[in-house]
C-alpha cells in the first residue's frame, strides 16, 4: 500500500467556546477516496477546510504530503497549490471568464507560460464538457455548469488531492447526476479524494472509506460495504435509516 | 339621453370629457400664468386662500376629466400613464408644472434674454438681465489667473500634451493592456509632472520663469484636481488593504491615518501645510506652495477613498478569498487578481462621488494664496471698475463646475457598464 498522503493527528478547534472538531484521527492514503457525511453542523466541512488552511485548527496535527499544516507554515501556498477544492457555492471568479477563471493560478502561481496554460485548461474543461462555454462568464452558466467549470479549474493546478465540500448541495436535482459524473470518472483516473456530500448513491460507487462525523468527532469509520451493510454505531444507524 | 357621471369620466363620452378636461386645465394653467406675469386676478373676488389655490385645484380637476382608460387616443394613454395616475400624482405633476413655469422665464430672461454680451466695458450693459461682458472681459484671467497673457500659450500647449497622454491609454494595442494601471498611476503623473514643471514654470529652454503663485483659475483647478486625483486613488487603494490588514502596525497605522485627517477639515489641512508644514522643514529646504496643496488634498481625498473602498472589500463573499487561497495565490495576487477587480467595480459609483467632491473641493486652496476659478471670481468682483457683478460670477464657476462633474458622472456611469459582467 502507498506511504499516507494525509495525516491527521488528534485535532482539536473551537470556535470561540464551542468545539467543533474533537480529537479527529485520519489517515488518507495517495489515490484513496474518502466519503465523509453525517448531520449539519457535525464539523465536516471544518475538517476538510482545515487540510488546506482555511481553517485554522488550534491542536493536533495535520501532515499533508509531507509538510505540517500550522501557523509556522511558510509556504501554505505552496501546500495549497498541490490541493485542490471544490466548494458548495462554486465560488468561481464573476469578473473572469470561464476560461480565464481556469488559467489564471497556472500562470500567477504556477507560472506556466500562457499557451501552455490554455492548452491544460481546454484540456480539463473538455473532460467536463463545458468545451463551448469557455468565453462565457459565469454568470451565464447553470449551476450544473459552473460546478464543472469549478472543478475543471481546481484541476488545472494539477492537485495531488481533491476536496469536495458539498458540491452538490447547491444543485438543483437535475444537474446533480452531471457533476457526479465528473466526480466518477476523476476518481476512476486514480486521484485522491476526500468528499463531504449526502450523495450516497456516489458514496457507494466510489468510495473505500466512509467516515460518519456527528457533534466534532468521527463517530464511525469503515469500509464502504461494512458501513452501508453493517454500521455499529447507532447514530450511524439512525442517520443512514433516514437518508436513504 | 344616458347621465352622465362627472365623477366617473369613460369612453362613451370621450369628446365631452376632453373638452371639459382640457378647458379646466387650461384654465388653471392661464390663471396662474396671468397671476403671476400679467398682474391680472380673474379670480380675485374669491377668499384669498382659495384664489391661491385656484390654479392647482383647476388643473387637477382637468386631469381628473382626461384620466380615461383605453381612450383608444395614444397620447391621451401615454399622458394618463406618465403624469396622471392618480389624483394624487395627478396634483404632484400639477404643482411640478406651476413650479417650472414660476421659475423658468424669469431664469430665461436673466440669463439670455434681458442679457447684454456685447461690448467691452461696464457700460455697455444696459439691460436687467446678467452681465456677460464681465465674464468676457475677464475670461482669460478666470482660465489663466495672473499667467503673463503673452505667455498663456504654454498652458494651452501642456494641457494638449498631457490629454494626449492620457487618451494614448485607450488606443494602445491589446497586448499592453496589462500595463495600464502602471502607465496610468505611476508614468503618466511623472511625464506631465515634468511638462508642467518645464513648460508651465519655465526658467529653462529659453522659457521664463513664472512662479506658481501666478498661476490660477481654471487651469490650476485642473492641475490640482489631476494630480490630486491620480494619486489619492492608490493611496486610497493601499490605506483600505491596510486597515483589513492582520499585521497589528499596518492595520493601526492606517486606522488612524484615516481616521485622523477624516476628522480635520480640508481648510484646516490646507492651512497647515501653508503655515505649519514649512516649521518642520530644515532651514533652506523649499517646498513650493503648489506642491504642498496637491500633496495635502491627496492625503485627505486618499482617506475618504479608502472608506470606500473598504466597503467594496467587504461586500464581497468570503467565499472569493477562499477560492482565490484555495488555488494557491498568496496575499498579493489573491488581492490584485480576484478581489480587487471585483471590490473596484462595485465602488464605482461611490469612488465617482468622492472624486466629484475633490474637484469641488478645490476653491479651498484659496487659503494659501492660490486662486483657482472661484478664487479669480472672488478677486474680480473687488475690482472698482467692475463693482456689483458677482451674480454672473457665480452663476458662470457653477456652470462650469457643473459640466466638469457632469461629464465625469456620465463617464463613471459607462465605466460601470463596461464592467457589468454578472447580474
Amino acid at each position: 500500500m502507498p506511504d499516507p498522503i494525509i495525516q491527521i493527528q488528534k485535532v482539536n478547534k473551537w470556535f470561540g467556546d464551542f468545539q467543533v472538531l474533537k480529537e479527529i484521527d485520519l489517515v488518507v492514503k495517495a489515490k484513496e477516496k474518502i466519503v465523509v457525511c453525517g448531520p449539519s453542523g457535525s464539523g465536516k466541512s471544518t475538517l476538510i477546510r482545515c487540510i488546506n488552511r482555511l481553517e485554522e485548527h488550534q491542536k493536533g496535527t495535520i501532515i499533508v504530503d509531507g509538510i505540517e499544516i500550522s501557523e509556522d507554515t511558510k509556504n501554505i501556498e505552496q501546500v495549497r497549490a498541490e490541493v485542490g477544492m471544490v466548494f458548495q457555492q462554486f465560488n468561481l471568479f464573476p469578473h473572469l471568464s470561464i476560461l480565464d477563471n481556469c488559467t489564471l493560478a497556472p500562470i500567477w502561481v504556477k507560472k506556466m507560460p500562457k499557451k501552455q496554460a490554455e492548452e491544460l485548461a481546454l484540456q480539463h474543461l473538455e473532460k467536463v464538457q463545458i468545451l463551448d462555454q469557455i468565453q462565457k462568464f459565469p454568470g451565464q452558466l447553470s449551476g450544473g455548469q459552473q460546478q464543472r467549470a469549478a472543478i475543471a479549474r481546481a484541476l488545472c493546478m494539477e492537485p495531488k488531492i481533491m476536496l469536495f465540500d458539498e458540491p452538490t448541495s447547491a444543485l438543483d436535482p437535475e444537474m446533480i447526476k452531471e457533476v457526479l459524473d465528473v466526480m466518477v470518472n476523476l476518481a476512476k483516473q486514480g486521484m485522491t479524494m476526500i468528499v463531504v456530500t449526502h450523495e450516497m448513491g456516489f458514496a457507494k460507487e466510489v468510495a473505500d472509506q466512509m467516515i460518519f462525523m456527528d457533534e466534532g468527532m468521527i463517530v464511525e469509520k469503515a469500509t464502504t460495504t461494512d458501513f452501508f451493510s453493517n454500521p455499529k454505531n447507532d447514530r450511524t444507524k439512525l442517520f443512514l435509516s433516514q437518508i436513504l | 339621453m344616458t347621465k352622465i357621471n362627472l365623477l366617473k369620466p369613460d369612453n362613451k363620452n370621450l369628446p365631452l370629457f376632453l373638452t371639459l378636461g382640457s378647458l379646466f386645465f387650461v384654465f388653471g394653467i392661464f390663471d396662474f400664468y396671468s397671476n403671476n406675469f400679467l398682474n391680472t386676478n380673474i379670480t380675485s373676488f374669491l377668499p384669498r386662500i382659495i384664489n391661491f389655490f385656484i390654479p392647482l385645484i383647476f388643473a387637477v380637476i382637468g386631469l381628473h376629466f382626461i384620466r380615461i382608460e383605453f381612450s383608444g387616443l395614444k397620447i391621451l394613454d401615454n399622458l394618463n400613464k406618465n403624469i396622471n395616475t392618480s389624483n394624487f400624482n395627478a396634483t404632484l405633476s400639477v404643482i411640478i408644472i406651476l413650479l417650472i413655469i414660476f421659475a423658468l422665464p424669469p431664469l430665461l430672461n436673466w440669463l439670455i434674454f434681458d442679457a447684454n454680451i456685447a461690448g467691452n466695458t461696464k457700460e455697455a450693459c444696459t439691460g436687467g438681465g446678467a452681465c456677460w461682458v464681465y465674464i468676457k472681459v475677464w475670461f482669460n484671467r478666470f482660465m489663466y489667473g495672473m499667467y503673463p497673457n503673452s505667455e498663456q500659450w504654454r498652458i494651452n500647449v501642456t494641457f494638449v500634451a498631457v490629454l494626449i497622454f492620457i487618451a494614448a491609454g485607450f488606443f494602445v494595442p491589446a497586448r499592453f493592456k496589462n500595463y495600464l494601471s502602471f502607465y496610468y498611476t505611476i508614468l503618466l503623473p511623472i511625464i506631465s509632472f515634468i511638462l508642467i514643471y518645464y513648460i508651465i514654470s519655465g526658467g529653462s529652454f529659453g522659457l521664463e520663469w513664472v512662479e506658481t503663485g501666478a498661476w490660477g483659475g481654471l487651469s490650476l483647478t485642473f492641475i490640482v484636481s489631476f494630480f490630486s486625483l491620480i494619486f489619492c486613488f492608490p493611496l486610497g487603494m493601499m490605506l483600505a488593504l491596510g486597515r483589513r490588514s492582520n499585521l497589528p502596525i499596518v492595520k493601526y497605522s492606517s486606522l488612524s491615518f484615516i481616521e485622523f485627517w477624516r476628522g480635520v477639515p480640508l481648510i484646516t489641512v490646507l492651512f497647515m501645510s501653508a503655515v505649519m508644514f514649512p516649521m518642520f522643514l530644515p532651514d533652506g529646504t523649499y517646498v513650493d506652495k503648489l506642491i504642498r496643496v496637491v500633496v495635502a488634498i491627496t492625503l485627505f481625498e486618499a482617506a475618504y477613498t479608502a472608506e470606500v473602498i473598504r466597503g467594496g472589500l467587504q461586500a464581497l463573499p468570503r467565499g472569493q478569498y477562499d477560492a482565490a487561497k484555495s488555488l494557491g495565490m498568496g496575499y498579493w495576487k489573491m488581492h490584485i487578481f480576484v478581489i480587487l477587480p471585483q471590490a473596484l467595480k462595485l465602488v464605482i459609483p461611490g469612488i465617482a462621488n468622492t472624486f466629484l467632491a475633490l474637484i469641488k473641493d478645490t476653491p479651498l486652496i484659496f487659503v494659501v494664496g492660490l486662486l483657482e476659478v472661484v478664487g479669480m471670481l472672488n478677486l474680480a468682483k473687488t475690482n472698482p471698475k467692475w463693482l456689483g457683478f458677482s451674480m454672473e460670477g457665480y452663476v458662470f464657476a457653477g456652470i462650469i463646475f457643473w459640466i466638469i462633474c457632469f461629464s465625469m458622472s456620465k463617464y463613471s456611469q459607462k465605466l460601470e457598464l463596461k464592467y457589468k459582467t454578472d447580474r
